[in-house]
């Protein structure tokens, strides 16, 4: 079986995000960045997989400027084969993706594609559950643990009420949730192979795909700040506080 | 042009969530419809009809909605969509699920998660676990978007008298089973709609010392929350866990306990209306956003606070 597993490259999660003052965005320059957690997770079980021999290649794909390709040769260096960027310099909303991805599954046919259930950028949590619509694949979002047979994956899905299990046909979409599995480091050694594994550049606009955006960001502002708090110096202040000021017990 | 919305349910009762997206769907029109998919669930239509703010209630009455599956609800959804010029449900994991599915079927760019509607075509969503907020606008002529709950008050549920419309069941692709669900059971109130949470981090140094957290939690009924720290220690499961990549929760009163306040686990609760931070470094982050905090060894105050709390006549429930 082919696995293609997806790949964004966002600001670091560590980062404390800054908001730009003309209310444009926010700052990337200088901003360290690396592969989207979740994305890493996805990564993380196309290997396990295809070191359990069920999967024989994993392409790793990023959509993005240049330096998406540092989150390719990452996925290549912990056991991805081959890699694709997908060059652009501009923001692609999840439709976008999903159908720049489509184009490149109607092409490489694997059996299954993986990514992250989110990008921790823009928070949309939209690019499987479409790729899946558009290929009329079924779909597993928020998986933590993944069962591969024959014809079918059996999942565990994080929901909010607990898990829930179901079982998807092949070829399915798996969005991985961040307890899926512990993502490993890739050594050096591999982090040198990886640097001569085969990658595959092509063009966004050139794909013969429509990505126009159809959402305008008006402003980006930062969230209202709270009110500076207190310190109480003791328990019974901080009771009698919330009981009769706060009025919250 | 109408919402229409769709509706979470058990097949018996409505999800308290949906009541929360009503509000909001009111807020982009005013003629909300509910569509109700699931099997034998005339209880919930009789139930949503009640709610003033719906003006109108479909109902598909088939097994093939009985677990909600993506594949299933989303051509359902689509043919509905015709007549409508937005298509909402919350943003938890059941309208995320879905969604973005009858998005891409419908060649729209959804807007996930809003916390505001400024318009019908304008809403305000965070972006970056919630450091940020940016405003929209959707140019699509029609628009899927999902709501989060706790941004917007629950609707009225009674006093209503919508009309309800029987729709008939689309075919379901067979392409995914359902198994098994394994809710969380548990005494206290969820931790998605608790008015109260009592959270507990790295600093409680192991799992059955949530018990002083588990203690307090019980006398205000409140619902346990955990810091990522804390479930990655394997002190608590992870369906507790709050923050960027847990639960997002907005309490009337969060409490937290032993926990530093990384950049992640702020993104859940720094909503809350109140928030108390317990912690014995001064200089830990969880205090730059507690309205009330306490410096101290949270094992000598935490039987304290169960013992202030013991001594007052009421506590609000």
């Amino acid at each position: 079986m082919k696995i293609l597993v997806a790949v964004k490259r966002v600001i670091d999660y560590n980062v404390q995000i800054r908001v730009k003052e003309d209310g444009s965005g926010v700052h990337t320059d200088n901003v360290k960045m690396s592969t989207n957690p979740p994305d890493d997770n996805a990564v993380e079980e196309s290997v396990k997989l295809k070191e359990s021999g069920k999967v024989k290649e994993i392409v790793a794909i990023s959509i993005g400027e240049d330096k998406a390709q540092e989150s390719i040769r990452k996925a290549l260096a912990v056991g991805a084969d081959k890699g694709i960027h997908v060059k652009s310099d501009s923001y692609v909303e999840p439709l976008g993706i999903a159908k720049i991805l489509k184009k490149i599954v109607d092409k490489e046919k694997p059996d299954m594609v993986f990514l992250g259930k989110q990008a921790i950028d823009d928070d949309c949590n939209q690019t499987g559950q479409m790729l899946a619509a558009m290929l009329n694949w079924p779909q597993a979002t928020f998986s933590s643990k993944v069962n591969l047979k024959d014809k079918s994956i059996e999942i565990v899905r994080e929901i909010d009420e607990g898990l829930e299990t179901i079982e998807v046909n092949l070829p399915a979409v798996v969005s991985c949730d961040l307890r899926l599995n512990k993502p490993r480091f890739a050594s050096l050694p591999n982090i040198m192979k990886a640097k001569k594994k085969p990658m595959e550049q092509l063009i966004a606009k050139d794909m013969g795909v429509d990505l126009a955006n159809r959402i305008e960001q008006i402003k980006v502002e930062e969230p209202p700040k709270r009110k500076a708090g207190i310190k109480v110096a003791s328990v019974a202040e901080l009771v009698s506080k919330l009981k009769n000021e706060a009025k919250v017990i | 042009m109408s919402v229409l919305l769709i509706a979470e349910h058990d097949n018996s009762k409505l999800k308290p969530f949906t009541l929360n997206a009503i509000t909001a769907a009111s807020k982009i029109n005013s003629d909300v419809h509910v569509l109700i998919a699931g099997a034998s669930c005339e209880s919930v239509s009789k139930e949503v009809a009640n709610i003033p703010l719906v003006k109108k209630v479909l109902v598909c009455d088939s097994p093939n909605y009985q677990n909600y599956l993506p594949e299933n609800l989303t051509p359902l959804v689509v043919k509905n969509s015709e007549k409508y010029d937005h298509i909402v449900a919350s943003a938890n994991t059941f309208g995320k699920n879905f969604m973005p599915r009858v998005a891409a079927c419908l060649d729209i760019s959804q807007v996930s998660d809003i916390i505001k509607v400024n318009g019908p075509d304008t809403f305000v969503r965070p972006i970056y676990a919630g450091n940020a907020f940016a405003t929209v606008k959707s140019n699509d002529k029609k628009r899927c978007v999902t709501i989060r709950p706790t941004s917007f008050d629950a609707a009225e549920k009674s006093g209503g008298s919508a009309v309800i419309e029987k729709i008939e069941a689309v075919d379901a692709p067979n392409s995914s089973k359902f198994i098994k669900r394994e809710e969380t059971k548990s005494e206290r109130p969820q931790l998605g709609t608790a008015r109260i949470v009592v959270s507990g981090g790295r600093g409680l140094e192991s799992g059955d010392n949530f018990k002083l957290i588990n203690d307090i939690a019980d006398k205000l009924n409140a619902a346990v929350g955990a810091s990522r720290a804390a479930v990655d220690a394997g002190y608590i499961s992870n369906d507790h866990q709050v923050g960027q990549t847990g639960k997002v929760v907005v309490p009337d009163l969060y409490i937290a306990v032993g926990i530093s306040g990384a950049i992640q686990h702020l993104a859940g609760m720094k909503e809350s209306k109140i928030i108390v931070a317990i912690n014995k470094d001064g200089e830990a982050p969880i205090f730059s956003v507690a309205d009330y905090g306490l410096e101290a060894d949270l094992f000598t105050a935490l039987p304290e606070f169960l013992a202030e709390l013991n001594k007052l006549n009421t506590i609000q429930k």
